[in-house]
């Protein structure tokens, strides 16, 4: 019996192009174009695909940033979009967003004691003592030394930036997390102390992830379920262990055929 | 193109009918009666009737406007009640030499802008970027009004190289040659100023297009360093430029309404001063609304001239 | 969406000490700032204590005493046509004109700014609306508009700054607006959202603290300004009204006597032009200090080419080239460095490479190994300030490139070694035919004729396989797709044909589907033509497709080279192990990634010995000690790393 916690039917997102004085309205942009899917509690769905597919736009309505312009959004039953518009902290209690920059997701004028505070007071209606402890567990979560929330963004690495980023979402304790390629922008020993620590989370706290990427081999490694999206449609959509050993679309083998690897033959 | 200038073109409707709304606004707002401003103290009750009937003044404030632009269409602006003449005769024969003054100070401002510009941004930290650098805070700083009679003061009393005031001279004078010594100094004047913000524009342009990775480019492909400044940096500094110099039109045409006045120039500006304090709204209204036309139309021309040099803006 | 910014010509991050001094203390660093607050607060101090000083009446008449010179006893600065002393009207007008002008600035900022707020954040039909009728005004020439507005409320000092309020609110909503829209749209408004925080919040906690900066800066800036046009509108009559007078309008009133009493006009003239220097001081030192965009680095002018210093100090030690010196390419203890501040970063600290004909060689590293300043120090195209080659030769067929005139380099660049970058979007330039920017090339070195050249630089577009070349050559660069852009610089490389192309992760701002035929086609045509290829990339899968031997860098190093397949298959320096395991790997889902601890060190403060040694597993107390050298582990198989051989 599996359990849905997050589901979309049909949804679409067009975007208006630039409206001309004169000539024939162009169409509008369909960024998202029928996007159905379910997702389980406690698992990762990995959602793959080049630059201008979707997922970017599907990831911002899952989370309430963005209104789907037809199609159903929910979560724990509930309709996403219903409730960015009438109870927005109820919708982010339940779920949370880590970006692509990790710097440009943190404020640059707010330490790091503050960001983290304001989902503890604003979502939870912490008072100054608990949010003070609650940061310190947050920090001690991603593996961050404690007395660092003091400092102002500047004053971390990427990777730093991206735990920070993971440790807000967690303190608004919602049970989804939308990761919008969150590794992308990192080096790649970083990426995988990540990674790691992503799915460390998992297990212990239970999250759902839903994980984008362009990265194949990186949703791979973390990804229980993969949809693989082209032009705002899902073209196939498999459990992790199927899809890269038997791709059915063929936009998806053209996908496995350009990725290159490190080695080839390695045996190691 | 031609699609391009007639869209442009449209687009400047909207913001001329703004600009008349704005205007038309503005001198109805006056405080107390209209017609009594427009008279001056001086009125007789029937005068006062008289005016307000003839200039609608007893509708409402839409079908005023909507009369008087209709009047405006036919190149009506009214009747100055000081000069005792249409406004249109007394603003046309001042349109020239105000935009004269202008635009040779707005070209002088620009060639001398750029140029300095460059050689600062070139030369940076060296002795003619540091010259440059201090004029710059001296131009910024200046007030022209005040420039204006330094200038009058050393030129024209001292050396008495070049004329004090006026356009021409009052006998035998009105030639090409005659004007431009007129022009000389109040044009000096006015570009000093406007011209000292583009050369501070100009430099930090240029050191911020020098860095772009397409200079690094252009240097990888072993193109020599002048080419490198002026083909491959200098044209696209001049898209940050080109818009500020539109900008810098709109500061000349304003400050004409100084050096106007302290060079004794026969230009809207000055007639605008003393319409100011003779109260003649009217011609104030006039003034104000065709020297704002002319600018709009100049900045049609700077939006052309950039979407000539920048063809991301053509295309969108 | 997939492009990681790992391309970093300057050190990535500066180091900010945790107690920066505040922006005061910067500012007052500042020398022209320092002097402009000396300058301003001189002016203030006086003005503020004009009630107490012992000064003449400012506004008594005294016809006896009328138009007397300066230095005259009892009048330090002279008197007017009526005989008021100057200096008191000075002061007391300077009074005035100061606070009129800083009232005016703080109004028109304060609505500016909620204009420029409330459109940015709010957007839709009130950004548009707002905005319009901010267009309009400012549809006016500035002055004009003032006028009008004086004219309609009459002539006097409150009006003037009505007016002149009035006219400077769009030019802060304007600004206000743009800086307030590049920052409404990062993810951290994103994320303040997702926090739970409310509308009014975000604007006053999230946006307004980032955007202050900027208000600071234009409030500074304007407030010289407007004490500019309020004099100016009662020098013509229409501000401050007799007897009080303010700066200008003591001008106004010396100029019927200028020729007369010229002290009358300039004085005061020289007050406003004092204070505005003081003000316009103070501003451009709030922008040095606040704008970001100055504080990193400066924007130095880059020169020409790096700068370098004397090849013999650099070569000092070195042994003689040897064979190396009939090699298209051969780096020998290559050291460049960036002083920023007062750190110094070793970006490339020791680098040996060699490039045989027709070789592939990769450079491999993650940001901030050196890996790119590498690849740009060949050319000299590192920039400088804050870039300098301070060790090492790089030979091309035995010529020192660094030492080399700046005319001899211009010949070699672009003829015989050619590059590719990595951001074509940001690399071409995008006001310039794609056509146009190839055949300049095919000129400058070739000598061609203007058809010649675009003849060619067509043919050549058809070799890249871009469709329909002879109408795409008149294409713009945003007109094209990035992996057509890429394809450009491709063939601007291979217009020459060079016997060396340095591409510098060409293919990282691409799709993985566009990257995989770029890289086919770049392999293909430097092999027809060829050309030796020094390929950069922090993707070891991309290098193992291209190349026949790389390098591995790690805190500005080689710690290993040798033949791809070899170094890939039997990584021997432990970084190089390590890097590995952290790479997933595609088709193998069982296998964990396994993170290196710790974060790569700065190029400012590289560890002793080993750089890699405080991440490194099988550290030892001697690797952190003195200099360890690249030997060989196998022929052919280099590493930097002394516990090679241990179990």
């Amino acid at each position: 019996m599996t359990d849905i916690i997050l589901r979309a039917d049909a949804v679409v997102r067009e975007f208006p192009r630039g409206r001309r004085l004169f000539g024939p309205r162009s169409p509008a942009l369909r960024a998202v174009d029928g996007v159905s899917l379910a997702i389980n509690r406690g698992q990762t769905i990995g959602i793959v695909g080049e630059s201008g597919c979707g997922k970017s736009t599907l990831a911002r309505m899952m989370v309430g940033l963005l209104e789907p312009s037809a199609g159903r959004l929910e979560i724990d039953g509930q309709s996403i979009p219903a409730l960015a518009r009438h109870d927005r902290r109820s919708l982010h209690r339940r779920v949370q967003m880590v970006f692509q920059d990790p710097l440009g997701s943190l404020n640059p004028r707010k330490t790091v004691r503050e960001i983290l505070a304001a989902p503890l007071r604003a979502l939870h209606g912490m008072d100054r003592t608990a949010c003070n402890k609650r940061v310190a567990e947050l920090m001690d979560l991603v593996s961050l030394r404690a007395d660092f929330a003091d400092r102002y963004p500047h004053e971390f690495s990427g990777g730093q930036s991206q735990r920070i980023g993971i440790a807000r979402a967690l303190a608004a304790q919602a049970e989804v997390i939308v990761l919008d390629e969150p590794v992308s922008a990192l080096d790649v020993s970083v990426q995988a102390q990540v990674l790691i620590l992503l799915a460390e989370l998992q297990t212990r706290l239970g999250l759902t992830y839903i994980f984008i990427s362009h990265d194949l081999a990186v949703v791979e490694t973390i990804a229980h379920e993969v949809a693989v999206m082209n032009h705002g449609q899902i073209v196939e959509q498999a459990p992790a262990e199927r899809i890269f050993a038997d791709p059915q679309h063929e936009y998806t083998r053209l996908l496995l055929a350009s990725a290159l690897r490190a080695a080839p033959r390695s045996s190691g | 193109m031609p699609g391009l200038i007639f869209r442009r073109l449209l687009m400047v409707v909207p913001v001329l009918l703004g600009v008349s709304v704005i205007v038309f606004l503005v001198i109805s707002l006056i405080p107390g009666d209209p017609a009594r401003a427009i008279l001056g103290t001086f009125a007789t009750p029937e005068n006062i009737a008289d005016v307000t009937r003839q200039l609608g003044l007893d509708q409402p404030l839409p079908i005023q406007y909507v009369v008087w632009v209709s009047h405006l269409l036919h190149g009506d602006l009214g009747r100055s009640y000081i000069l005792h003449k249409p406004v249109m005769d007394e603003i046309m024969a001042r349109l020239f030499p105000t935009l004269l003054l202008a635009g040779a100070a707005l070209v002088m401002a620009s060639a001398g802008g750029i140029l300095l510009g460059i050689v600062a941004a070139v030369r940076q930290n060296e002795w003619p970027d540091k010259l440059i650098t201090i004029s710059v805070l001296i131009g910024i700083s200046t007030p022209s009004f005040w420039l204006g009679m330094l200038l009058i003061l050393w030129f024209g009393v001292r050396l008495a190289w070049l004329p004090v005031g006026g356009m021409s001279e009052m006998f035998g004078g009105g030639g090409i040659g005659d004007i431009a010594r007129h022009l000389l100094l109040p044009a000096t004047t006015l570009a000093a100023v406007a011209g000292a913000v583009l050369v501070r524009l100009t430099r930090g342009a240029m050191l911020e297009v020098l860095r772009q990775d397409y200079v690094r480019t252009a240097r990888a492909k072993g193109l020599t360093e002048s080419r490198v400044i002026f083909v491959h940096a200098f044209r696209n500094a001049l898209v940050g430029i080109i818009p500020v110099i539109g900008l810098q039109a709109g500061f000349v045409l304003g400050g004409a309404v100084y050096v106007e006045t302290v060079f004794q120039w026969p230009g809207i500006g000055r007639m605008l001063v003393s319409a100011i304090s003779t109260r003649d709204i009217l011609l104030v209204q006039g003034g104000v609304l065709i020297v704002a036309a002319a600018y709009v139309l100049i900045n049609l021309l700077t939006d052309l001239a950039q979407s000539l040099i920048d063809p991301r803006i053509r295309a969108s | 969406m997939s492009a990681p910014a790992l391309n970093a010509t300057m050190p990535a991050r500066l180091s900010y000490p945790r107690d920066r001094p505040s922006a005061f203390a910067r500012l007052t660093q500042n020398r022209m700032a320092s002097f402009g607050l000396l300058l301003l607060s001189l002016i203030v101090v006086v003005v503020v204590a004009a009630p107490i000083l012992p000064l003449a009446p400012p506004h008594v008449a005294n016809v006896a005493q009328r138009l007397r010179p300066p230095l005259t006893p009892g009048h330090f600065l002279g008197t007017d046509q009526v005989g008021r002393d100057i200096l008191s009207r000075l002061i007391w007008g300077t009074r005035l004109s100061l606070a009129v002008g800083v009232f005016a600035a703080l109004i028109a900022s304060l609505i500016g700014s909620a204009i420029g707020l409330l459109a940015a954040f709010r957007g839709g039909w009130i950004d548009t609306l707002l905005m319009r009728g901010i267009d309009m005004l400012m549809a006016f020439p500035y002055l004009l508009l003032a006028l009008a507005i004086v004219a309609a409320l009459g002539p006097g000092l409150v009006n003037a700054m009505i007016a002149i309020t009035i006219v400077n609110v769009p030019f802060f909503a304007r600004g206000v607006r743009g800086a307030a829209l590049s920052i409404v749209r990062t993810d951290f408004m994103a994320a303040a959202r997702l926090s739970g925080l409310s509308d009014a919040r975000i604007v006053f906690w999230e946006l307004l603290p980032n955007v202050m900066p900027g208000i600071v800066i234009g409030l500074s800036t304007t407030i010289g300004w407007m004490i500019l046009e309020t004099a100016g509108l009662s020098f013509l009559g229409l501000g401050a009204q007799p007897p009080q007078a303010d700066l200008g309008g003591m001008l106004g009133e010396g100029r019927n006597l200028l020729q007369v009493a010229p002290h009358v006009a300039t004085i005061p003239g020289l007050v406003i032009l004092l204070l505005a220097i003081g003000i316009n001081l103070i501003g451009d030192g709030l922008r040095d200090v606040l704008d970001p965009k100055l504080k990193s680095g400066g924007l130095a002018r880059t020169h020409a080419r790096t700068d370098a210093v004397s090849l013999e100090e650099r070569s000092k030690g070195l042994p003689l080239p040897g064979a190396a010196a009939r090699l298209p390419l051969a780096i020998r203890g290559l050291r460049t460095h960036f002083r920023i501040g007062r750190a110094i970063y070793a970006a490339v600290d020791g680098v040996d490479m060699a490039i045989a004909p027709g070789e592939s060689v990769g450079i491999v590293g993650e940001s901030g190994s050196g890996k790119t300043v590498t690849a740009l120090s060949i050319l000299g195209l590192v920039a400088t300030p804050p870039g300098r080659i301070v060790g090492g030769e790089i030979l091309h067929y035995g010529e020192e490139l660094a030492s080399a005139t700046l005319s001899r380099l211009q010949e070699i660049r672009g003829r015989r070694i050619a590059y590719v970058f990595q951001d074509p979007q940001s690399t071409l330039n995008p006001l310039i035919r794609i056509g146009e920017q190839i055949a300049e090339s095919i000129r400058r070195h070739q000598g061609k004729s203007a058809a010649e050249a675009m003849r060619l630089a067509v043919a050549l577009l058809e070799s890249v396989h871009i469709p329909d070349p002879e109408h795409k050559a008149n294409a713009y660069p945003h007109e094209l797709s990035g992996g057509q852009r890429q394809r450009v610089g491709i063939a601007i490389a291979l217009a020459n044909d060079p016997e060396l192309i340095i591409a510098d992760e060409p293919t990282t701002a691409l799709d993985v589907t566009t990257q995989a035929q770029v890289l086919k086609l770049l392999n293909e045509l430097r092999r027809e033509r060829g050309a030796a290829l020094l390929f950069i990339s922090h993707d070891f899968g991309v290098i193992a497709a291209v190349c026949d031997r790389v390098h591995v860098m790690y805190g500005g190093r080689v710690v290993e080279s040798g033949p791809v397949a070899e170094v890939l298959e039997r990584p021997r320096h432990p970084y190089t192990q390590r890097l590995l395991a952290c790479v997933p790997e595609l088709g193998r889902r069982g296998r964990q990634v396994t993170p290196i601890p710790g974060l790569p060190p700065s190029t400012d403060a590289l560890p002793p010995g080993c750089a890699f040694a405080p991440r490194c597993h099988r550290a030892a107390p001697r690797c952190s000690i003195g200099e360890i050298t690249l030997d060989a582990v196998e022929s052919d198989h280099y590493a930097r790393c002394i516990r090679v051989n241990d179990a």
